[in-house]
């Protein structure tokens, strides 16, 4: 389909039809905003998720689109989680909304300064330094404790209602929907960027460096500027988690939450959108099950699905997510194309 | 002051006894081990219930230590380590992850969260004085285990056949191989005596480190400076590492305790971008 494409229409017109909405990706996101409706019991488990899943979305746009590994997403997380903490607590920024984008700046603008030391050296070198990042910041939180309140977590933090008109409730509707809308749009700035032209030289460069430079892609122009967005994308799934929950600790910044995240992409599979979300939605529940068998252990189920994965093979994983994700593509699509049919057909009858 | 050299530098030669074999495997088979930590845990528990529960003599106890997680290492390097070489460098990392976090919830279940102590013979209790400088037995004893070890390791490397396989193998694999040497076995019996030196080094590091399950999360990060910093190509790096690492960390906990592991953490990252093959690396062969 890809070899065929520049044939008939040229490049713009192949960019237009790949940038597409499929009917089944309005299906999904349907459902999602079905679900505040659907499951009003479970909404503050599916906030989890729907945090997680913008978080696992900002990783996917490195990792899968550009072919960085990075243990040290969590610095970008925890950083604005703090920020937008703070400036709730102090009342400098009331809106939410105007504190979550703001926070989003914040780690967009420490994910610039941090991508000059991600160009260089190899893998192992880019996981200490993302490594090494986000502990420093932890350490720094754990210095000055009498801003950020040090191992107790920072506490009176009170989220004025969104927009000066929806109030947070304890029962998490409105966090619920917040996050989603909220995810929502992340998730159209991310599909823009990845169906752009921009979005197609990330996946040369991912190919090959070095033929991407020959064909003159500018690589490391590029690599900053995707870590940029995506420290950004972190910090907004960071900023939510602290306006949902009214509360940041330490562990924002631990490795724990980056070594997760990887393990979310991994279940859902690296280098399509949807990886983060599907992968997040499946950690959740895979943890609150766990959780709910063995309260204190689940780490080690986590870890045992991180190490059964890698043995029986990534990409034969990835392999049969393809082949049922293809499976469900088909079907959805033939259920969708026949109730339109049935809907062409109708008004013959009238 | 003197007291804090001392002290750093016993601290830098437990780091190095524990990451040595971290950066051997690192070099040889370019295979990143952040599991390198539970084998160490394995060590110091292994210790505890050998010397506290079971009543073994603790000069007993620390080789009995090194086997079992030599063992260990061993049985694991040939069950699922040989599996994930040569794959790619984030399969790697979600393997040793995925097995760190199982340890850690496995120990957790089998002795329990809290902090555990090696009974440490009366001997080796108190200090010594030399020129008003107070040193305590236990680390001079560290130091002095340490040296040995480093000293015995340098010259097994540089003189033994073994030693001379071992680095053909990490300085071209391809043409050790051609040459008739058996990098597998190389490689298995090296991860072996890494993962025990490892297990030595947890168990005579339980006292000062402090020992409890999230031991291999905890001092991850510190075996990675001393292999990231120290290079891979040689065992003189990581240990003149170690020795700086330990030295810097117990210095800046002393004078700036507030600031504590902020000061390596930066040292490193500043290392890594002004030298990315190590502080010590020679230019890069390959």
């Amino acid at each position: 389909m890809s070899t065929m494409a520049p044939v008939d229409g040229g490049a713009a017109a192949y960019l237009t039809r790949r940038a597409r909405w499929s009917p089944l990706e309005i299906a999904f996101w349907v459902f999602a905003f079905a679900t505040i409706w659907l499951f009003p019991t479970k909404h503050l488990i599916l906030t989890e998720t729907a945090i997680l899943a913008l978080f696992a979305l900002s990783l996917d746009l490195i990792l899968g689109y550009a072919g960085i590994i990075s243990l040290g997403q969590a610095a970008f997380f925890g950083l604005a989680g703090y920020f937008s903490g703070l400036v709730a607590k102090y009342g400098l920024i009331n809106e939410p909304v105007v504190a979550l984008f703001c926070s989003g700046l914040v780690a967009a603008a420490l994910g610039f300064v941090t991508s000059f030391l991600v160009l260089r050296g190899s893998d192992l070198t880019r996981l200490m330094v993302t490594l090494g990042v986000a502990l420093i910041l932890g350490e720094i939180a754990n210095r000055y404790s009498n801003i950020t309140g040090g191992a107790d977590g920072l506490q009176g933090v009170t989220i004025a209602p969104i927009l000066g008109v929806f109030r947070f409730d304890m029962f998490g509707h409105t966090g619920y929907a917040y996050c989603l809308v909220v995810l929502f749009v992340c998730f159209l700035i991310a599909r823009h960027i990845v169906y752009s032209p921009f979005g197609l030289s990330l996946r040369a460069v991912k190919g090959n460096s070095l033929r991407a430079s020959a064909v003159g892609i500018p690589v490391n122009r590029r690599m900053v500027a995707i870590y940029t967005v995506s420290a950004g994308l972190a910090g907004v799934a960071g900023g939510l988690l602290t306006q949902t929950t009214a509360f940041c600790s330490l562990d924002v910044f631990s490795l724990e939450r980056s070594a997760d995240l990887l393990l979310v992409l991994i279940i859902g599979g690296t280098g399509y959108l949807y990886g983060g979300l599907i992968g997040a939605v499946i950690y959740k529940f895979l943890q609150d099950w766990i959780a709910n068998l063995t309260p204190q252990y689940w780490q080690f189920w986590i870890g045992f699905v991180l190490v059964v994965i890698v043995l029986v093979g990534r990409e034969r994983v990835e392999g049969w997510t393809t082949a049922l994700r293809a499976s469900i593509v088909r079907t959805g699509v033939r259920l969708i194309t026949r109730p339109a049919a049935v809907g062409s057909a109708a008004p013959d009858g009238n | 002051m003197l007291t804090i050299l001392f002290d750093g530098i016993a601290y830098g030669m437990l780091l190095f006894v524990l990451a040595c074999g971290l950066s051997v495997t690192l070099g040889l088979m370019n295979f990143i081990n952040l599991a390198h930590g539970a084998f160490a845990m394995a060590g110091g528990y292994c210790t505890v219930i050998l010397v506290n529960r079971l009543g073994v003599p603790f000069a007993l106890g620390l080789p009995m230590a090194f086997l079992v997680t030599a063992a260990l290492g061993g049985l694991l390097e040939r069950t699922l380590y040989v599996h994930v070489y040569g794959r790619s460098d984030l399969d790697q990392v979600l393997f040793t992850i995925g097995l760190v976090f199982m340890s850690v919830a496995a120990v957790d279940y089998v002795m329990g969260s809290s902090q555990q102590f090696v009974l440490i013979p009366q001997a080796l209790q108190g200090q010594f004085i030399v020129f008003g400088v107070g040193m305590s037995k236990y680390r001079l004893l560290i130091i002095l285990i340490c040296g040995l070890l480093t000293v015995a390791l340098q010259l097994m490397i540089a003189r033994t056949r073994f030693g001379s396989r071992l680095r053909a193998a990490v300085d071209d694999q391809r043409v050790a191989r051609g040459l008739g040497i058996n990098v597998g076995a190389v490689f298995s019996i090296t991860f072996a005596f890494g993962s025990g030196l490892a297990g030595l080094g947890g168990a005579l590091g339980a006292e000062i480190l402090g020992l409890d399950p999230t031991f291999p999360l905890k001092y991850l990060i510190y075996f990675l400076i001393v292999v990231t910093v120290g290079g891979t190509s040689s065992i003189t790096g990581p240990f003149l590492a170690s020795i700086l690492l330990g030295v810097a960390d117990v210095a800046g906990k002393y004078y700036v305790p507030k600031l504590g592991a902020f000061v390596i953490y930066t040292i490193m990252i500043v290392v890594l971008i002004w030298r990315p093959q190590g502080l010590f690396a020679r230019s890069a062969a390959r």
